[in-house]
């Protein structure tokens, strides 16, 4: 574990990720302590700049606190973050382990099916389901996860083709345990680096999913997020920027910090690899 | 007049290793005509001294202090133009594995015109390289020269590889295991190969090798390295027949001596009887045409009766994995009849297989992949006993007696596979098919990923507790001295099948078949008897 740390804080964009990653979850989790009530209610007058009555962060059309809503939404998109990775990750791993372990006919048609989501561009398909499914909080996690289990689905297979001929699986096999033990506890635990720095980078996508399909007003309407206000200040970014740009901010610095700790793990995770870079840079 | 003299020759490793040097102190010279081998365990160094001879060092290990003579000048001190210009056509070296030190997308005749026109001397190359193809024996030098490398055998990519490092006529060629990676057969025809044309060009040889049979078949010299020194070094004959050094005499007390057990044929019952095996591997073809068959496993019947051993021995591709592989239902053959104590076990579901599971067990081939990289050793023991319904206590006691067992402490159980060494980690592999008391063990080349010294050690492990447990075992071996050491009969098989079986001493002391015999043929240094020394 110690040498896990090492060799992760050896990357310092991945250090530097992790601390705003930390703050944005820090006040996801203060959210009601910095900015008590609700961040619908009118706070001022509206379209008030950045530092002018009290609002760091300006207020918009309605006189909301930008700041506030910024806050709240953290909550919101860190969940469905969270949330639809983890639901992918389900599908995808179990379907990926299935498909690599069996092989076969088993492999081809898990492998067809998961071509098959692939050809459907994913925003396209996530909107379809979002309109079709009524536009909520449930509904949009559901969505994204169904559009992000592919390409885990296929991370996990490659690794379970490669592992299944490895010796200590043949051992495995010889001594007599079933199948779902080999699987999970034999092979599962080797495979585990690639799934969990993958998974970083969903979360990510699928922050940036969530607001992308806030933006277009698909996103649940009681539910103050990170893309609802970009949507809503749209409009009026001429008169007043700050009401899609801090929110933009947001957006972009919780995504770039969920890259760089991606790239730590990996780096951690694969040191024969981080090295390799490192020479060569 | 010295052709190559290393001169106390120090090479740094990276701070935090387990020794500072990665060689200290090398002093040895190669004189034109002369093969010198550089022989030692994997880690001791001797593939430092022969990169540091060819300015191949990596960053990370800088030449701290020593020179490195060539033809009258220091070749550390040299520019890297300047040593470019000398690497191919003065000094030329030959790798270990031929199958990826050649370009796959470039015709090897062309590879090699490429080295000469390199240094100038390309005006005639296409020539040239069908002289060099004919030089090294290889067949059809013309049609060889038009070849990509994947059309040809490992042999013969070594081969072409020497082809192109005397394509320059160099007067030191450094040889880095050139033959660990080839079979027997072609590896004894690569000996001959560079015994000839050394002889013929008066060629300076430095030779790396882990094998005292291949020194014994080639080396005028013998230099001896352990752990970055070399202790010992001189003319072959002296070395081998006479080693001073503790350290030499070890490691040649620990080659296999070869020699055949006489054991009078066993009546015990049969445990295990393979009858008409046959397995098919099918590539997917194309449209047209039949689809490529490679037929793996056929007439291979073998009977293997109560406490005896018996040896599957054949080159690599002769099937005696797949062969051993069917046994345990890893490959599913598609015809033929595996008896075990009276059941025939090839049909039989994977639920049916289970109760056998125990009785028939595995030790696999590369201590490296064969342990679970994630899970303590203690757990990789007790897993088999804790799947077949032994409470995890009473497994992981007897998982702490089988470490003693096979001669590690309990402290072992702890840790993960990676802290062990090579030789550690067959032990717990070992330790694991125990730990199902089978009765049948089958070991896949359980020795040859391991230096001589721990083979030595693995099998004597072997050896005694079949005699304590009276195991019955599939022993399978690309190596004939460990065959004859091991084994009480012996099955030798080509491609896919068996083709002499019988009592060690008779296959070995009377071979029948044709193949036998050139296998015997090919073991190196069987000249050589290696002494009995009074340090055993």
């Amino acid at each position: 574990m110690k040498d896990f740390w090492r060799r992760f804080s050896r990357n310092r964009g991945a250090v530097v990720g992790l601390v705003i990653l930390l703050l944005v979850c820090l006040v996801a989790a203060l959210a009601d302590v910095i900015f008590p009530g609700s961040p619908w209610d009118m706070a001022t007058a509206p379209f008030m700049p950045p530092g002018e009555e009290g609002m760091l962060l300006g207020s918009d059309s309605l006189g909301r606190d930008v700041a506030a809503g910024i806050a709240h939404g953290s909550r919101i998109s860190l969940m469905v973050g969270a949330v639809s990775t983890v639901a992918a990750l389900a599908i995808g791993v179990s379907l990926g382990a299935l498909a690599g372990y069996l092989g076969g006919w088993v492999d081809d048609a898990v492998m067809r099916f998961t071509e098959f989501f692939q050809t459907i561009p994913s925003f396209v398909f996530a909107i379809l389901l979002v309109a079709i499914f009524t536009p909520t909080i449930g509904s949009v996690v559901f969505a994204i996860a169904v559009v992000s289990w592919p390409p885990v689905a296929r991370v996990v297979r490659a690794e379970f083709l490669s592992l299944r001929s490895r010796e200590f699986v043949q051992a495995a096999e010889v001594l007599g345990k079933s199948r779902l033990a080999i699987v999970v506890t034999d092979i599962l635990p080797n495979a585990l680096s690639p799934i969990v720095v993958l998974s970083s980078l969903m979360v990510a996508s699928a922050i940036l999913l969530e607001s992308a399909l806030s933006f277009l007003g698909l996103g649940d309407p009681n539910l103050m997020t990170w893309g609802f206000l970009i949507g809503s200040g749209r409009s009026v970014i001429r008169i007043a920027w700050w009401m899609s740009v801090f929110p933009g901010l947001a957006i972009f610095l919780t995504v770039l910090a969920l890259n760089l700790v991606g790239e730590g793990l990996s780096d951690a995770l694969n040191p024969r690899l981080a090295r390799k870079r490192g020479g060569a840079a | 007049m010295t052709l190559l003299s290393v001169e106390n020759l120090t090479v740094a490793l990276p701070p935090g290793g387990d020794r500072p040097h990665a060689v200290e102190g090398i002093t040895l010279a190669v004189n034109p005509g002369e093969i010198l081998c550089v022989v030692g365990e994997s880690g001791s160094g001797k593939s430092i001294t022969a990169n540091a001879t060819m300015g191949l060092l990596p960053k990370g290990l800088p030449v701290t202090s020593g020179r490195i003579m060539f033809e009258g000048q220091n070749l550390l001190a040299l520019s890297p133009e300047a040593m470019r210009r000398l690497r191919g056509q003065r000094l030329a070296m030959i790798f270990q594995e031929p199958m990826t030190a050649l370009n796959p997308v470039m015709r090897v005749g062309e590879q090699i015109a490429e080295a000469m026109r390199v240094h100038g001397v390309g005006g005639n190359a296409a020539a040239r390289v069908i002289e060099l193809l004919a030089a090294v024996n290889l067949p059809d030098p013309a049609a060889t020269a038009r070849s990509y490398p994947f059309r040809l055998s490992g042999g013969q990519r070594q081969r072409v590889m020497i082809a192109m490092a005397l394509a320059l006529e160099p007067t030191l060629l450094i040889a880095d295991e050139p033959t660990t990676a080839l079979d027997v057969t072609t590896q004894m025809q690569i000996l001959r190969l560079i015994r000839e044309i050394q002889g013929r060009r008066g060629t300076g040889v430095m030779f790396i090798t882990h094998d005292f049979g291949v020194v014994a078949e080639i080396a005028d010299r013998v230099a001896v390295m352990q752990k970055g020194r070399i202790v010992e070094q001189g003319p072959a004959a002296e070395v081998l027949n006479n080693p001073q050094h503790p350290y030499t005499q070890g490691l040649i007390a620990a080659v296999p001596h070869g020699g055949a057990m006489m054991t009078p044929p066993s009546t015990a019952p049969l445990v295990l009887q393979a009858k008409g095996i046959e397995k098919t591997y099918r590539r997917p073809g194309g449209w047209f045409g039949p689809k490529p068959v490679v037929r793996a496993v056929h007439d291979a019947d073998f009977v293997l009766r109560k406490g005896e051993t018996l040896g599957l021995v054949g080159e690599s591709g002769s099937g005696k994995s797949t062969l051993a592989r069917c046994v345990v239902k890893l490959v599913q053959p598609e015809k033929g009849e595996i008896v075990f104590e009276g059941a025939d076990l090839r049909p039989l579901s994977r639920g049916a297989w289970k109760p056998y599971r125990k009785r028939i067990q595995m030790v696999f081939q590369d201590p490296f992949a064969s342990l679970n990289p994630r899970r303590k050793v203690g757990d990789i023991i007790a897993e088999g006993p804790i799947t077949h319904g032994t409470p995890r206590a009473e497994a992981l006691a007897r998982a702490r007696e089988l470490l003693s067992l096979v001669q590690l402490d309990a402290g072992a159980m702890e840790r993960f596979p990676h802290e062990f060494s090579g030789g550690q980690r067959q032990r717990i592999g070992i330790a694991r098919a125990l730990a199902m008391e089978p009765e049948l063990l089958i070991a896949d080349e359980p020795v040859s990923a391991l230096d001589v010294s721990v083979q030595a050690q693995v099998l004597a492990l072997l050896a005694d507790i079949r005699a304590r447990l009276g195991l019955t075992m599939l022993f399978i071996t690309h190596d004939l001295r460990v065959a004859a050491q091991v084994c009480d009969r012996i099955a030798v098989m080509r491609r896919g099948a068996i083709v002499e079986q019988g009592p060690t001493a008779e296959v070995f002391g009377n071979p029948q078949h044709e193949y036998t015999r050139q296998l015997l043929d090919s073991i190196p240094g069987r000249g050589w008897t290696p002494p009995v020394l009074a340090a055993e």
